[in-house]
């Protein structure tokens, strides 16, 4: 079996995630970067962005990350982000009408965090 | 009835409405309670991970950040107030109100100036009624803050430590708030958050004899210290804001549950009190009739003879 790694992705206010990963993908702000088992101990700064976990049990799990941090040590690695939230937790209809809202008013970040929701939401389907 | 007793049976009524009102506010300050600390507990995963990093950067590099370097010779310092919006909360607000201005006098003692913050309408009104000068104010979230709400107070607070004393940046940051010890115990303290002390951070994170791995940084020690202590500092706060609304709600049941004891109390002794007025009464009406007949009884048997 292969090695495994565990994680816990965190928002502010609550836990969003956690468990055994083989893989976790996330964009720090000097581009993707993927975490294996095994990997030297990282602190890195996270882009919003779709943060793809690979679980132990072959199924994906997909967040959308608005800001934060990436650390690994120990074969443990947490995911600390001001807002998360996973891709089912994300209402696609909704996620759509603020993005074009967000067009429509050329607010840039609320435009941007529109989008990783809706890429984070399409990823996992 | 007689004007006494009637006077005891309204003011029964009343306290009896009084004390169904104080007994809901209980229940209601209750149920927050264990909300309050639900989201403390919740909150907690985060603050701890975020510590660690802290540390980690901290230990791990050389690097010097505005937010950890000691002024040598501070001058001017922040002090941000957290109390509430609504008060019916016992000497809640005053003790966070009276441990901001020991703090704020022992600041001036050592010579520096002190810019207040206020979070709550209460802390607000009480620095406006004096009219003392509030560098900032934030009010209608105390019952149920959000991260989004620490954020708000923490911009200016990062703002102003970054800047330069000279342009009206402040050195020191202190925090008073009401810490949530238990449901009974409540106490107002006053810890400085910034600069960092990392050695006290680390003690407070780091089991003994645990060794701090060391990191690779992405993109840079800089670059990570200065994205995560901005979100080192909006954390406590967001920690402290919650603690103080947890507080908040041990403080108004705790008021609530003696108001309704009080009330209680009253309602016995006034009943006692009608009580005694209608027996008087009853005793008097007796005596009259008694009084009465024998009366007439005398006077029908004079006017036989």
């Amino acid at each position: 079996m292969a090695a495994e790694l565990h994680v816990e992705l965190v928002a502010a206010d609550r836990q969003v995630w956690s468990g055994e990963a083989t893989l976790v993908v996330a964009r720090t702000t000097s581009g993707d970067i993927g975490v294996m088992p095994g990997h030297q101990p990282l602190l890195g700064v996270l882009e919003s962005g779709p943060v793809t976990i690979r679980t132990s049990d072959g199924a994906t799990v997909v967040a959308a990350v608005h800001g934060g941090f990436i650390s690994f040590a120990d074969d443990k690695l947490s995911l600390l982000a001001e807002v998360a939230e996973l891709s089912d937790e994300i209402d696609v209809q909704r996620v759509e009408r603020e993005l074009e809202r967000a067009k429509a008013e050329g607010d840039a970040s609320a435009e941007r965090r529109a989008d990783v929701r809706l890429r984070a939401a399409t990823a996992a389907r | 009835m007689g004007a006494q007793l009637r006077v005891y049976k309204r003011r029964i009524r009343s306290v009896t409405a009084t004390k169904k009102i104080t007994k809901a506010m209980e229940m209601i300050a209750a149920s927050r309670v264990v909300k309050a600390q639900r989201k403390v507990a919740a909150s907690t995963p985060y603050a701890q991970e975020l510590t660690r990093a802290v540390t980690a950067v901290g230990t791990g590099s050389n690097t010097k950040h505005p937010l950890t370097t000691e002024a040598e010779n501070p001058t001017r310092a922040a002090v941000l107030l957290l109390t509430s919006d609504r008060g019916l909360a016992g000497a809640f607000n005053s003790n966070a109100i009276k441990a901001a201005e020991q703090l704020t006098e022992r600041l001036e003692r050592e010579g520096k100036q002190v810019d207040t913050y206020i979070v709550g309408r209460r802390g607000v009104a009480h620095y406006n009624f004096r009219e003392r000068k509030i560098a900032e104010s934030f009010t209608g979230f105390t019952d149920e803050p959000s991260y989004a709400d620490a954020k708000k107070v923490a911009a200016p607070l990062i703002e102003a430590i970054e800047k330069d004393t000279a342009d009206g940046g402040v050195d020191e940051l202190h925090i008073v708030y009401t810490e949530f010890v238990s449901m009974m115990t409540q106490t107002a303290v006053g810890p400085r958050l910034l600069p960092l002390r990392l050695d006290e951070v680390a003690a407070e994170t780091r089991k003994k004899d645990e060794i701090l791995p060391l990191y690779d940084f992405e993109p840079s020690a800089e670059d990570v210290l200065d994205a995560l202590l901005p979100r080192y500092v909006e954390s406590r706060i967001y920690n402290a804001l919650l603690q103080s609304a947890a507080s908040k709600h041990a403080a108004t049941r705790r008021a609530m549950k003696s108001a309704t004891d009080n009330a209680g109390e009253l309602i016995n002794t006034l009943s006692r009190l009608a009580n005694a007025a209608r027996q008087a009464e009853i005793t008097q009406e007796i005596s009259e009739i008694v009084g009465g007949a024998s009366a007439l009884a005398d006077a029908t048997a004079g006017s036989d003879n």
